[in-house]
C-alpha cells in the first residue's frame, strides 16, 4: 500500500449563495433567458477555496488557523470527503475520519448507548460489533447510569464526553479534527488529553482547525494559514509570527 | 466519519457514473443503517403518544369508515361490494401518497447529517423506503380487518400483490432521490408535488370503480401512472390478477423514472452538499 498522504492541487471549492429567494422556481422561471447569464445573475458565487496546492505526509500534525471564514472548515469538510471540489484535484491514500461535529447524527430520543450504536452504524459496522464497542466508549464517556437515559436530558458536558468518546474510539490514518472538544470539565479533560495523545500518535496524519496558538505548539509540527480561502503561510510550527491568532 | 482507503477527485475529469454506482453500491451496504433511522423517524414522529404509529391505522380506520357508507350511498353500491374495495384502494394510495410527501423530504431533512459526514447520498432514499415499508406494516392489516368483518375471501392470491409491492419499493427509491435533490435545489417544489397528488387523488379510481367512467374511457386509464401502478397490487388483494396492460404500463413508468433520476442522481450528486 502506498504511503497515506494528502496531495491538493489547485483545489478550489465554491458555495452557490441562493438569494433568499433565488431558490425559488418563480424566479428561475421568470429570470428571462435561461441559460448561464440567467444563472450567473441569479446567484452569487463564494469562493471558498481558492486554488489550494499542498501536500502532507505520514507523520506530519498539519495546524489549518486563520480568522473565521477563511475556508478551515470548508477545507476539512473538503478532506472529510463532504465536499467535491469543483476545481483542481484532491487525492487521498488512507482512511480519513473526522471530528468535525460532536453531535452529528446523534439522535436526542435514543439513549447513550443506543447512539452509541448507531454512530458505529454510520461507520459501516454491524450491530454485534458495535455493541462491543459500545461497552468500551460507555466506559469512557463516564456517564454513570445516564448511559441509558435518552441523551436530550443530557447536560452540555455530558454530551460533549459522549461525543468525544464515539468520535475517538477508533484511529483512523488521517485525523481531521475541529477544536470543538475543548469543551468539558476539567477533570475529563485531563483524561480527554490522555487519549488525545494517543490518537494523535496512533493516526499517521493530524489535520485540525484551530483558533489557539496553544493547541497548534502543543500539537503540530506544520502551520497552514489560510485568508480568504487562500494559503498565505505555510511552514514549521514556530516560523508563523506568534502573535497571529 | 471512516471513508474508504484511497479516494482522487479530479474536478477536470469527475468520473461521475462511477461515483453515483458506489453511491448506490455503498448506500445498499449500509441497510443497517437506513433501517435504524428509519425505525427513529417513526419514533420521532409519535413520541409520547400513546398509540405510536397505530394512529396511522386508526385514522385510516375511521377514514374508511365514514367514506364507506357515504360513498355506497352515493354510487348505489353494496356496502359489502364497496368497502372492502375501497379498504384495498384507499390504503394503497396511501402508500403511494406517502412515499411522493416523504420522497420529497428525503434529503432536505438529512442536511444536518449530509454536510456533517461523508455518507452515500443513497442511504437517505433507502431510509424513505423503509419507512414507507414500516407505516404500510401499519396499514395493510386493516384490509385484512374489513375482509373478516364483511366475508370477503380472496385467496391465496393476494401474494400475487407482493411484485407490485416490490416495484413500489423500487419507485420509491427513485422518487426519494429525484424529488429529493430536486426539492433540495428549488423549495417550492414540495406544495406543487402537493396538490399533484391531491388532483391525483380525484383522477384516480381511488374511490370511484373504473367501471364508473364506462368501457369506452376505461381503456385510457393505464395512461394514468398511479392507477397502473396501484392496479398491480389492488387487483391481486382483491383476489383477481392485473390485466397485462396494467403490468407493461406500470413497468414503462418505473423504467421512465429511474432513467430520469438515474441522469438526474449522476449529474447532480456532488451538488447536493452545496443545496441542502
Amino acid at each position: 500500500m502506498a504511503m497515506t498522504h494528502i496531495e491538493a492541487e489547485r483545489l478550489t471549492i465554491e458555495f452557490p449563495l441562493y438569494h433568499h429567494n433565488a431558490r425559488s422556481l418563480k424566479k428561475r422561471l421568470l429570470s428571462g433567458r435561461p441559460g448561464r447569464l440567467a444563472e450567473a445573475d441569479n446567484r452569487v458565487v463564494v469562493a471558498a477555496l481558492r486554488e489550494l496546492s499542498f501536500r502532507v505526509d505520514a507523520g506530519e500534525r498539519l495546524a489549518l488557523v486563520g480568522p473565521n471564514g477563511a475556508g478551515k472548515s470548508t477545507l476539512l469538510r473538503t478532506l472529510a470527503g463532504i465536499y467535491v471540489p469543483v476545481g483542481g484535484r484532491l487525492s487521498i491514500e488512507g482512511e480519513t475520519g473526522s471530528l468535525i461535529d460532536p453531535s452529528a447524527g446523534m439522535d436526542p430520543l435514543l439513549t447513550g448507548r443506543e447512539n452509541i450504536v448507531l454512530r458505529c452504524l454510520y461507520r459501516g459496522m454491524t450491530e454485534t460489533g458495535a455493541r462491543g464497542l459500545a461497552q468500551e466508549i460507555a466506559g469512557f464517556a463516564d456517564l454513570g447510569e445516564f448511559i441509558d437515559v435518552p441523551i436530550r436530558g443530557y447536560s452540555t458536558g455530558m454530551h460533549v464526553r459522549l461525543g468525544f468518546a464515539m468520535a475517538t474510539a477508533m484511529a483512523p490514518d488521517i485525523l481531521l479534527m475541529d477544536e470543538w472538544f475543548l469543551a468539558g470539565d476539567a477533570e475529563f479533560m485531563a483524561r480527554a488529553e490522555e487519549r488525545l495523545a494517543q490518537l494523535v500518535t496512533e493516526s499517521e496524519i493530524l489535520v485540525i482547525a484551530t483558533h489557539d496558538m496553544a493547541i497548534v505548539r502543543k500539537w503540530c509540527t506544520r502551520v497552514i494559514r489560510l485568508e480568504g480561502g487562500r494559503i498565505v503561510h505555510d511552514g514549521p510550527v514556530g516560523e508563523d509570527s506568534p502573535q497571529s491568532v | 466519519m471512516r471513508h474508504q482507503l484511497q479516494r482522487t477527485y479530479d474536478a477536470s475529469r469527475p468520473q461521475r457514473w462511477s461515483r453515483a454506482r458506489e453511491d448506490i453500491l455503498l448506500g445498499l451496504a449500509r441497510w443497517r443503517l437506513a433501517w435504524a433511522l428509519a425505525r427513529s423517524d417513526i419514533m420521532h414522529r409519535y413520541r409520547g403518544s400513546v398509540l405510536g404509529p397505530f394512529w396511522l391505522t386508526l385514522s385510516t380506520g375511521v377514514m374508511l369508515a365514514a367514506l364507506g357508507f357515504l360513498y355506497a350511498k352515493l354510487f348505489r353500491m353494496e356496502i359489502s361490494d364497496y368497502l372492502p374495495w375501497l379498504a384495498v384502494s384507499l390504503i394503497v394510495w396511501n402508500i403511494m401518497a406517502q412515499i411522493a410527501t416523504d420522497a420529497c423530504a428525503a434529503l432536505t431533512n438529512a442536511e444536518g447529517i449530509l454536510r456533517q459526514m461523508p455518507l452515500p447520498y443513497s442511504v437517505q432514499a433507502i431510509r424513505t423506503v423503509l419507512r414507507s415499508a414500516l407505516v404500510a406494516a401499519h396499514n395493510l392489516p386493516l384490509i385484512a380487518v374489513v375482509f373478516l368483518v364483511f366475508g370477503y375471501a380472496p385467496g391465496w392470491g393476494v401474494f400475487a400483490a407482493l411484485p407490485g409491492l416490490a416495484l413500489l419499493a423500487v419507485n420509491a427509491f427513485w422518487a426519494s432521490l429525484l424529488l429529493g435533490m430536486i426539492c433540495a435545489r428549488f423549495r417550492d417544489i414540495p406544495p406543487i408535488v402537493a396538490s399533484v397528488m391531491q388532483i391525483a387523488f380525484f383522477v384516480t379510481p381511488v374511490m370511484w370503480k373504473p367501471e364508473l367512467v364506462g368501457a369506452h374511457w376505461a381503456v385510457w386509464l393505464p395512461l394514468n401512472p398511479f392507477f397502473s401502478i396501484m392496479e398491480i397490487v389492488r387487483a391481486p388483494l382483491m383476489g383477481g390478477s392485473a390485466p397485462l396492460v396494467a403490468w407493461v404500463a406500470a413497468l414503462a413508468y418505473s423504467l421512465l423514472l429511474w432513467g430520469v433520476a438515474q441522469v438526474f442522481f449522476t449529474r447532480f450528486r456532488e451538488r447536493i452538499a452545496f443545496w441542502v
